[in-house]
């Protein structure tokens, strides 16, 4: 029921939005979040609730790849 | 989606479990606390908990807001209808047990149960039949508080009012602290309702209790990462506030939707099935929006209820004291398809995501 969808805006009218779920376009209400058109959204209950940074998910991605990279290269010294 | 796929990495997810072993305690053991019924479900699905070292014991707190919903509220819900109103109501709820039925036990009793999948599906219905009354069954944690507001600010229609069941999470983590034999050493904290509170909500946790407290996100990378930040600040012995979920979650939460929520609620005390009274942790309609309060409307107001029934461990399942395989009734008077208990209802009851998953067998 807390379940959030990860979606991307295709198109915004107003308060709603047409979003892609992966293949699946449904309308969602936007009106809690500023988001524009190629947004990742997390969709909840047909309300968006969060843009999602994109940039942030990657970024965290790379770090966590760096330390277990780094740490791999000083256990092998 | 590019990121999303990142975080379920196989090779990535197998050197944190790698890190975990590095760092988990080597004797005592140590329990770690989510309250999100999504968190359960990725651990369970993914069969995070074999992966872990035996002194690593992850616990599902009130994470599931269908289970929470006392028996007495249901009945109002099951009450409105068999007075005539259309009762709309979440998918996971319809089956949930009031004191003597369910919603859905009501429907075959001839009550006009509907389920939607958000509330602004109540508002269509409402719009659609003016001639009849709808009661929208509002039940959920902050994730699902602010959509509620919304349309209530927006001017629902008329014939539409609400049963307002929203609960609040940091008061029950707070509670979760409380319970004596349980000594939790760490918390992972929702990130869905994050998305919405932000992280302010949770200084408490490291200042005032010196408990280590994560955000994290739902992919098993998410989940892994949040357990290693955990067990690391264990062993150092630290207590901070940390974001996993930098992606969803910032330092001020989604402020439209606090207003929103702010606008339209006030917190008061209130009832979680299996816990008992939580001070602040409930919402209710502030007085320039009881128009749209069903209890008003339909004149109801019910006190009691039966939370648990005969032989069902849910008070104990729901703080994480005991694991559903522990209820003598799991799996056999309790299942999926005939639910004794709330905890074996919704996707987000950790009975019923244990029954569905391998777990019941670990
Ligand atoms: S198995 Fe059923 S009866 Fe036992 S605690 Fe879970 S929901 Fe309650």
């Amino acid at each position: 029921m807390c379940l959030a969808i990860p979606a991307r805006v295709i198109e915004v009218n107003g308060d709603l939005a047409k979003a892609d779920f992966g293949g699946v376009v449904r309308e969602v209400n936007i009106s809690l979040v500023d988001a524009k058109v190629g947004d990742y959204i997390l969709v909840h209950a047909g309300y968006a609730i969060q843009v999602l940074d994109e940039k942030e998910a990657n970024e965290t991605l790379e770090l966590w790849r760096e330390i277990l990279a780094l740490e791999e290269e000083q256990s092998e010294r | 989606m590019r990121w999303e796929k990142g975080f379920r990495d196989p090779k990535l997810a197998k050197r944190i479990v790698e890190k975990i072993h590095e760092v988990a305690p080597k004797k005592d053991v140590v329990k770690i606390c989510h309250v999100c019924g999504t968190h359960e479900w990725v651990i369970s699905h993914y069969g995070i908990r074999s992966m872990l070292p035996e002194t690593v014991d992850v616990i599902a707190g009130p994470g599931c807001p269908v289970c929470i919903v006392p028996a007495a509220e249901v009945d109002e819900a099951i009450q409105v209808a068999l007075k005539g109103a259309v009762l709309t109501c979440f998918g996971d709820v319809v089956r949930v047990p009031g004191s003597s039925m369910s919603p859905l036990e009501a429907k075959v009793k001839g009550a006009d149960v509907r389920v939607v999948y958000s509330v602004i599906d109540a508002v269509r219905m409402a719009e659609r039949e003016p001639n009849r009354e709808f009661v929208f069954f509002a039940i959920g944690f902050e994730t699902t508080a602010p959509s509620t507001a919304a349309e209530i600010v927006k001017g629902s229609p008329r014939n539409l009012s609400f049963l307002v069941s929203h609960r609040l999470i940091p008061p029950a983590m707070e509670l979760m602290l409380g319970i004596g034999d349980l000594q939790i050493d760490a918390f992972i904290a929702p990130g869905h309702v994050s998305t919405i509170i932000g992280l302010e909500p949770y200084e408490i946790f490291p200042k005032a209790y010196r408990m280590p407290t994560i955000v994290a996100g739902f992919e098993p990378v998410d989940v892994l990462l949040a357990i290693y930040m955990a067990l690391k600040q264990i062993k150092n012995r630290t207590a901070a506030l940390e974001n996993e979920y930098k992606r969803a979650v910032r330092w001020e939460g989604n402020i439209k939707a606090k207003e929103l929520m702010g606008r339209v609620f006030k917190v008061v005390g209130g009832n979680w099935r299996g816990i008992g009274r939580i001070p602040d942790s409930t919402l209710a309609l502030k007085e320039e929006y009881l128009k749209y309060d069903a209890h008003e409307r339909h004149s109801v107001k019910i006190s009691g209820g039966r939370d648990i029934r005969p032989g069902c461990q849910c008070h104990l399942v729901i703080v994480g004291k005991i694991k559903p395989t522990e209820c003598p009734l799991f799996m056999k008077a309790c299942t999926p398809q005939r639910p004794v208990g709330p905890c074996m209802v919704g996707v987000e009851g950790t009975c019923k995501i244990w029954a569905v998953t391998s777990q019941h067998s670990v």
